[in-house]
């Protein structure tokens, strides 16, 4: 049995399969760092650290050693707990199709806004830089005006080539930036969304967790995050009424090229 | 283009297993061109041509072993079992035999499904990106 302890859950297979398929179809959507950054893993619940291949001298070694301590960047666990009422399992098994999974799904966005937040924002309390603090260009506000976001984005790109960074460049909107994109159309009605796309020539994506937006290079190994355990269910406890589950992953993040992404504020 | 790779509707089947059958056919597309290379390479007298075809080779092992380590990795099962078999001295059969036993036994003893680990399986979402 691995440390979920699904066996241990009063849940049938087919039970399973229906939670399992509900949070893929919940959380896909909302993982925009995982269609942006650079992904290895899973390497399993026992991988507890990634290498970052440096070294911190120990100052209080034996006489005629010289010593070297390795640096390493800890994973971190995260975790969003979950109840289904025991009720809504039974009507699954029957073959009800309404199966009411709300405390799921709200569990499922929560622990992509907290994926997307330590990539693009930074998470200080676990050693993660994120893509926007780390950034040295300057940032570029948004501004109120959404028909002005082709200039901005360009600009970032200009910012970026400048850099020497060459595409393809994605773009992650945070969701008031990704709701005004996609409510506007720009002079003949051609879509702002479609029009961005053009500039960045690469994906763009809703990434709830970001406030404004971020233009990054896609791919080439600049922004790497690891996964230890992959998105997986597992369980907590029960009693006669419902089961009470979590949502879990295990990942690690770090920009190794800075100067591949430029912010734009809200 | 064919859809060869597809035993059961692909339009059954779930996008983790699309990808999984894509990728063992890219596994065996891979292993073929192995040996059609060592074959041409066997009766080509053209001392130039054959280090051609020996680079060319090369490309394909590498690829086979980049196909190979990603269904590895989406399958802990295999991956276990080639753990007792992969780099190893002495008699494979042997190693085989033992590597399927334990792995095996191991997965069922702890309540693992046999096809594969716990996990949501969505990894790297790049290609998914609207």
């Amino acid at each position: 049995m691995s440390h979920l302890l699904r066996e241990q859950a009063p849940i049938t297979e087919a039970g399973w399969n229906l939670l399992d398929d509900e949070a893929r179809e919940r959380l896909a959507p909302a993982l925009a760092a995982r269609k942006l950054v650079d992904f290895s893993g899973p390497r399993g619940w026992g991988h507890s650290a990634t290498n970052l291949g440096r070294v911190e001298s120990v100052g209080d070694s034996p006489d005629g050693i010289d010593a070297a301590q390795r640096r390493v960047l800890p994973l971190v666990e995260v975790r969003a707990p979950f109840s289904v009422a025991r009720t809504e399992l039974a009507d699954a098994d029957r073959g009800a199709e309404d199966v009411e999974l709300e405390e799921l799904d709200q569990a499922a966005h929560r622990l992509a806004v907290a994926e997307n937040a330590a990539v693009f924002n930074g998470w200080g309390a676990v050693g993660i830089k994120g893509i926007a603090e780390s950034s040295p260009h300057d940032p570029i506000a948004l501004g109120e005006d959404c028909e002005r976001y082709p200039r901005h984005v360009a600009k970032a790109v200009d910012a970026l080539r400048g850099a020497g960074i060459d595409g393809p460049y994605g773009l992650a909107l945070g969701p008031e930036a990704h709701t005004n994109v996609l409510e506007t159309s720009q002079h003949g009605g051609y879509p702002l969304l479609e029009h961005l796309r053009e500039i960045v020539g690469g994906p763009l994506t809703w990434a709830p967790g970001v406030e404004g937006a971020v233009v990054l290079r896609v791919g080439g190994g600049h922004f790497l995050f690891e996964s230890g355990e992959d998105l997986s269910i597992g369980y907590l406890d029960h009693d006669v009424d419902t089961v009470r589950l979590y949502l879990e992953e295990t990942f690690s993040f770090r920009v190794a090229t800075p100067e591949a992404a430029v912010a734009l504020t809200p | 283009m064919g859809f060869d790779q597809y035993h059961e509707p692909p339009a059954e089947l779930p996008d983790r297993t699309r990808t999984f059958a894509r990728l063992c056919a890219s596994l065996t597309e891979e292993a073929e061109a192995i040996g059609w290379y060592e074959q041409r390479m066997a009766v080509e007298p053209d001392r130039d041509a054959q280090a051609i075809m020996r680079d060319a080779q090369g490309e394909e092992f590498k690829h086979f072993c980049m196909d190979l380590e990603f269904l590895l990795r989406r399958t802990p099962l295999w991956r276990e079992i080639a753990e007792g078999i992969l780099f190893t001295e002495g008699d494979i059969v042997e190693h085989g035999e033992e590597a399927e036993e334990e792995a095996v036994e191991d997965e069922a003893s702890r309540g693992v499904p046999v096809s594969g680990s716990e996990s949501l399986g969505i990894g790297d979402l790049r290609e998914a990106t609207s």
